[in-house]
């Protein structure tokens, strides 16, 4: 109490203080660079329903469960649900944007690698939740 | 007098009195009674997990129907009614007064709770514990949902009229004498806590009238096809419950303060920066409600709005561990049971507020959310912290409520058990998260990390079973067969070290 000084905990949460404005910092920025797709990014409009996805391409091309993009281009999802919530994940690429009723959200990525990568459902959606998968397929 | 079952009596006089330890002694056994049916469903949960596919749990809508109970059970009919327990065996003393402000508001508060966790289990409704529409409006199946909304309606009535209770007991009733300043940490930590809930539980309310009607379908608040908004409803339950993270994690903490000191036989190092850190606690807990949200096409303004905020909780949380470790700094520590889950209930403290630190940062964020990070992380707070702290202080309660000794060797098996157990199923879980396991799945992909990481955590569960099991059979038999306490100090701590007893019975 007043007995005695306090100041090795003045400088604790100083430096507490310190790391949490670095940690605030570089996530502002990292956030910063990858929050706005670019303007040359294709569209695709990705639904999920109870309990698959729907994916729209730009020249109206639809495909069920895979998604065939090519590498090297940037890629703009317009995301939507036809019923409850549910959340686009693609884990490797870290895309992650919640399909949410009335709403169309954006997320956009520019895959480097070329292979098979799994699609999933991150919001929970009910009876399949679990097994509301994908494929994406990046091709050369 | 305070010993119920020191001096029994019929169970209709426990039952029937407005007295806070006869009160306090109904909200503790019947928490733990929820704990361990909560827990049941735990180990469920983790055995159907075990290996990729169908194990012991032949459908995932029951699957589905065991976590979301598993949620609500722990939170609203364990960790809420215990900490009211505590309260009310505690504040009262600690404000030197005769009982609560209002005797039979206090029993009222606490009879609400058995209909709502009857109504929560024989309901048992699917849509998790958030209950988000539309799928809580449109299609969670019925009955189970509605009885969960009625109980969530009671529970949130009963923590209402329990926080207005401790609010007015603390401010006052307490002794003329008293300064608000010199209240022990404990009773700060209600008064905090309290006022918290008086603040975000009306907002809640709200939500779940029009979730509702949306269900009967009288209403569209939440349907956009009727001009509502269902991101309107995830604003409303976080602002709730964001805040009601702090009211569970605020009392632990202050057990944690009743019990650090006594066992490490020297004052608290600073009875001021507990009571700041805890004020800021309660006023920053309203800061960051949005971050659980981060994904549903907020903003970058919103977001960092909201990290901001969240960050802004850690230095008063951080306060904390810095005042216990300083407490206990040079001092002669005991580690008796108590001590012991007050101890390891830090150490996974500060791991989970690491991770929250990390998780607040908004790229990281998308890596993590509503994945097994997201598990682990709020794991190591209701059960690493506030389960820890609670169990902790159950025992260091122990003697006062039956006037006899648990077995202090099984304590302390119990806590070595419970800490390795957390470790492996709540560490494991975060790197689970990492590596993309979403949360709330009935089944999962056989790639070999899942597997392994997925085995560990079931593995420590299984551990952490046994261990209260153990702890049971030891509260059971220890109350009825245990060693007489020596009442003065049942820990041979060799100073006038047991509060709640003497503060009672100032003659000793």
């Amino acid at each position: 109490m007043s007995g005695h000084s306090n100041w090795p905990e003045w400088i604790y949460v100083g430096v507490v203080i310190v790391l949490l404005a670095y940690v605030g910092a570089e996530a502002w920025n990292v956030e910063r660079l990858v929050d706005r797709a670019p303007a040359e990014a294709e569209v695709i409009k990705v639904i999920g329903q109870q309990w698959f996805w729907t994916f729209e391409h730009a020249d109206g091309t639809k495909e069920v469960g895979e998604l065939h993009i090519k590498k090297g281009h940037a890629y703009k999802f317009e995301i939507t649900t036809k019923d409850v919530n549910h959340a686009f994940n693609i884990h490797d690429y870290v895309v992650l944007q919640d399909a949410v009723a009335g709403r169309i959200n954006e997320v956009w990525f520019a895959p480097d690698k070329a292979g098979e990568f799994p699609i999933q459902c991150r919001e929970y959606c009910g009876l399949l939740h679990y097994n509301m998968r994908g494929t994406l397929i990046v091709e050369e | 007098m305070v010993l119920e079952l020191h001096k029994p009596r019929p169970i209709w006089q426990i039952m029937f009195s407005t007295h806070h330890t006869d009160i306090g002694l109904l909200y503790t056994i019947t928490s733990i009674t929820f704990f361990f049916m909560g827990g049941a469903l735990a180990l469920g949960i983790r055995a159907e997990l075990f290996l990729p596919g169908t194990q012991i749990i032949t459908d995932s809508m029951t699957f589905n129907r065991m976590f979301t109970v598993h949620g609500t059970a722990m939170i609203f009919l364990f960790l809420l009614p215990f900490a009211s327990g505590v309260g009310n065996y505690f504040v009262p003393i600690m404000v030197r007064y005769k009982d609560m402000a209002y005797p039979k508001l206090n029993a009222v508060a606490f009879w609400m709770i058995p209909p709502a966790g009857a109504l929560i289990w024989l309901g048992f409704a699917d849509f998790t514990w958030y209950a988000t529409p539309p799928y809580s409006a449109i299609r969670a199946p019925g009955p189970a949902a509605d009885m969960w909304i009625f109980a969530q309606k009671i529970l949130g009535v009963s923590s209402v009229l329990g926080a207005i209770n401790f609010v007015v007991t603390i401010l006052k009733c307490k002794h003329p004498d008293l300064p608000l300043s010199k209240i022990p940490l404990l009773a700060w930590s209600f008064l905090s806590a309290s006022l918290i809930i008086i603040v975000a539980v009306p907002t809640f309310a709200a939500a779940l009238v029009m979730l509702l009607t949306d269900r009967l379908g009288v209403s569209g608040f939440f349907d956009p096809a009727r001009g509502g908004d269902p991101i309107a409803y995830q604003h409303l339950f976080w602002f709730t419950f964001h805040p009601e993270v702090y009211v569970l994690v605020i009392p632990a903490i202050g057990m944690m303060y009743e019990i650090i000191p006594r066992f490490s036989r020297k004052p608290i190092f600073s009875q001021s920066s507990g009571i700041f850190a805890f004020v800021m606690l309660s006023i920053v807990s309203f800061s960051s409600w949005a971050h659980h949200m981060y994904s549903t096409g907020m903003s970058f303004t919103e977001k960092t709005v909201f990290m901001i905020g969240t960050l802004a909780a850690v230095p008063a949380s951080a306060m904390h561990v810095f005042n216990f470790i300083a407490t206990m700094w040079g001092g002669r520590i005991k580690f008796a049971t108590p001590m012991m889950w007050s101890v390891g209930g830090i150490a996974l403290f500060f791991s989970a507020g690491a991770g929250g630190v990390a998780n607040s940062a908004m790229p990281f964020d998308f890596i993590t959310h509503d994945s097994y990070w997201v598990v682990g992380h709020f794991h190591l707070f209701v059960m690493g912290t506030i389960a820890f702290g609670s169990i902790g202080f159950l025992y260091y309660m122990f003697p006062y409520i039956t006037g006899r000794m648990y077995n202090e060797t099984w304590g302390k098996i119990h806590f070595i058990m419970s800490f390795a157990g957390t470790v492996m199923v709540f560490f494991t879980q975060h790197v689970l998260g990492l590596y993309g396991m979403p949360r709330r799945v009935y089944d999962y992909q056989p790639y070999p990390e899942y597997i392994v990481m997925n085995q560990i955590a079931s593995v420590g569960a299984m551990i952490i079973g046994t261990s209260m099991v153990i702890w049971l059979i030891n509260m059971i038999y220890s109350a009825g067969k245990g060693k007489e306490a020596n009442m003065d100090d049942p820990w041979g701590l060799g100073g006038k070290y047991y509060f709640p007893y003497q503060a009672k019975t100032p003659h000793h």
